[in-house]
């Protein structure tokens, strides 16, 4: 354990929506140069998880603090500002624009032509290129090639260093090995850890518990929006940790795993004011 | 090769093949004879007047929205600066200011109704188009008790916006070439381009990069209803009146012109010089007809080929330039 605050730390946020109970006390705490593993099965609430971290989703209950200092988000761009940066499934999101565009959305970098200001696209192409072959993808050298036309595992990079690039403290990745070969699996996990090597925490969405034990440091097991299990690395088996995962299925097993406070809620909606 | 596969991979590259193909098709099967077809006046006036419409509609395309209610902002253009200059006898500026800034007035509405309502624009342009023809008609019976107004512009706005330079060339050639050199520097050289494409790449995501997408939505609709205004007025500049009907065709032409310019109708990639040439091919096929024996209504025939090929051609150019892998070396 660190002496020093977690970077983020959650404390008993529920999340519900109208009367649809999705989360229930989630606490969970990551710390720089560490990856928190979010594991669990389809419709356990791990995307309403991140997107509450993320600023897009408001917490019905509960609290998030950054550095140990409570934090509020209320839209997408509190969280971006703060250094949570969320990289999806299919890592950018524009597809149809180059490299050096779309790393620079927003903030382009513009040099003075004459009279006017100019997007500058030759140092926005270097700079791009430079980040993301930071982080050992070497192939990519031109940024005027199309994002879209990158691979899964390329993107995934891109998407990441980006984050970095502009500051991000908190990386959260939504799956980045569900759409990936093999091979580019691999590459996105070596990406994971040369991110938690240079400082970030990382929290990492998967429900591929052999890519999970590849790179994490803690793994929580969301079962129902509920933490059952929350642990460290060697701490249990892959069998242990997959039928963690598949106990969701069967109360039985779910009562078995989880740490005690789920059975209180059970069949029992905590009162919720659903301003959404 | 190499120059070539690179050509192949930009936006503009299926309009430009689409015009080559068009002008070859008319020498080969139509007998045009090319020195005539160049020298002539009509379809560079007509691609003039439809060219200043159709770079704001692609740029709204290409950031995700639609505007069809410039349909109705040419004639609202031409009726504004005859009613005021010619029938109320104010001066041109009074006019012409009126022209625009109806213009404007309906591009603000179209882009605050677009932007705070999860109403599709093409519903919302729809609606505007439809209320804007009412209130023209209406207008100009009720004020000058006619749907058609004269108007003399003095000397000098009919030398700045109604010309016939050779007695043949409308002066708004100038005006539409001038134009795009303007919106091409601005979309594809300074930051405000990167805004629209990644706007009408994922305007979730752009939003929360920091683009102002609301209000970059509002500015393009303020362009593309205030260049129809422009067109209006220099209509009504040139031929010295101005009608309540007409400009309906302009919807399609332009939609037609903008696609054929290799603009994604999904917006989030396309060119300025794309839309520029697209629009060259769709005046050259609708007025170059009367250059070739090929029958007049022909030209209809050949325009749906040539949307329908567009957009066979946007979809395999935009996989090539997504499928793009660099050769060996070369930075
Ligand atoms: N906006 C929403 N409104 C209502 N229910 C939602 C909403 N978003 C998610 N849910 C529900 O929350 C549950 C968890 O979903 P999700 O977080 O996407 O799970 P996961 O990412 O773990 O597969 C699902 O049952 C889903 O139907
Ligand atoms: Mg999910």
């Amino acid at each position: 354990m660190t002496e020093r605050p977690p970077i983020l730390e959650l404390r008993d946020i529920d999340k519900s929506f109208g009367p649809i109970d999705v989360l229930h006390k989630i606490s969970l705490k990551v710390h720089e140069g560490e990856v928190l593993c979010l594991l669990g099965d389809n419709g356990a609430g791990k995307s309403t998880l991140i997107k509450t971290l993320a600023g897009v989703h408001k917490a019905t209950a509960g609290t998030i603090l950054m550095d140990g200092e409570p934090v509020e988000f209320n839209r997408p761009r509190d969280a971006a500002d703060r250094g949570i940066a969320t990289v999806h499934q299919f890592g950018g999101t524009f597809p149809l624009m180059s490299i050096g565009r779309s790393f620079f959305v927003g903030v382009e970098p513009t040099k003075q032509w004459g009279p006017f200001t100019v997007f500058d696209r030759k140092k926005a192409n270097e700079i791009a290129v430079k980040a993301v072959q930071d982080f050992g993808i070497t192939r990519i050298n031109d940024g005027d090639r199309l994002v879209g036309g990158l691979s899964g595992g390329e993107r995934q990079s891109l998407a990441i260093a980006r984050a970095v690039y502009f500051g991000a403290r908190v990386l959260i990745l939504d799956e980045p090995t569900a759409a990936l070969g093999v091979k580019q699996a691999a590459h996105a996990l070596r990406i994971v850890n040369e991110a938690k090597r240079r400082g970030l925490a990382v929290i990492f969405i998967t429900h591929q518990v052999m890519h999970a034990l590849a790179v994490g440091d803690h793994f929580a097991v969301l079962i129902r929006g509920s933490v059952a299990a929350d642990f460290r690395k060697n701490e249990k088996t892959r069998e242990e940790i997959t039928d963690l995962m598949a106990g969701g299925e069967s109360m039985a097993d779910l009562e078995a795993s989880v740490e005690g406070y789920v059975e209180s809620h059970e069949g029992r909606l905590p009162p919720t004011n659903a301003d959404e | 090769m190499n120059a070539f596969g690179h050509f192949l991979r930009r936006p503009e590259a299926a309009s430009i093949i689409s015009l080559l193909a068009v002008i070859a098709f008319y020498v080969i099967f139509g007998g045009v004879d090319l020195s005539k077809l160049f020298g002539a006046a009509s379809w560079v006036n007509f691609a003039a007047n439809l060219g200043i419409v159709a770079i704001p509609v692609g740029l709204l395309m290409i950031s995700g929205e639609l505007d069809i209610s410039i349909g109705a902002m040419i004639p609202a253009g031409s009726m504004t600066t005859a009613i005021l200059s010619g029938y109320y006898e104010l001066p041109i500026l009074v006019g012409m200011l009126g022209a625009l800034s109806v213009g404007v007035l309906v591009g603000i509405v179209n882009g605050l109704l677009t932007v705070r309502t999860t109403v599709p624009s093409l519903i919302i342009t729809l609606g505007t188009l439809v209320a804007m023809q009412g209130i023209i008609l209406s207008a100009s019976v009720l004020l000058t008790g006619n749907a058609s107004v004269p108007l003399d512009a003095p000397a000098w706005a009919k030398f700045v916006f109604g010309q016939l330079i050779g007695g043949s060339h409308q002066i708004i050639i100038i005006w539409w070439v001038v134009l795009t050199v303007i919106f091409a520097f601005v979309v594809h050289r300074t930051r405000y381009g990167n805004w629209i494409f990644a706007m009408g790449g994922d305007r979730d995501s752009a939003r929360n990069l920091g683009i102002p997408t609301n209000r970059v939505t509002v500015i393009l609709f303020i362009l593309s209803a205030t260049s129809a205004a422009f067109v209006g007025m220099c209509q009504a500049i040139l031929f010295n009146s101005a009608q309540v009907s007409g400009g309906m065709n302009f919807i399609f032409n332009a939609i037609v012109s903008v696609v054929a310019g290799g603009v994604l109708l999904t917006g989030g990639f396309g060119s300025v010089i794309g839309i520029f040439v697209g629009t060259l091919t769709f005046a050259i096929v609708n007025q170059g007809i009367y250059f070739t024996q090929i029958d007049r209504n022909w030209s209809n025939l050949i325009i749906g080929v040539i949307l329908l090929v567009a957009v066979g051609m946007n979809e395999t150019f935009r996989e090539k330039a997504l499928s793009y892998v660099p050769k060996k070396k070369k930075t």
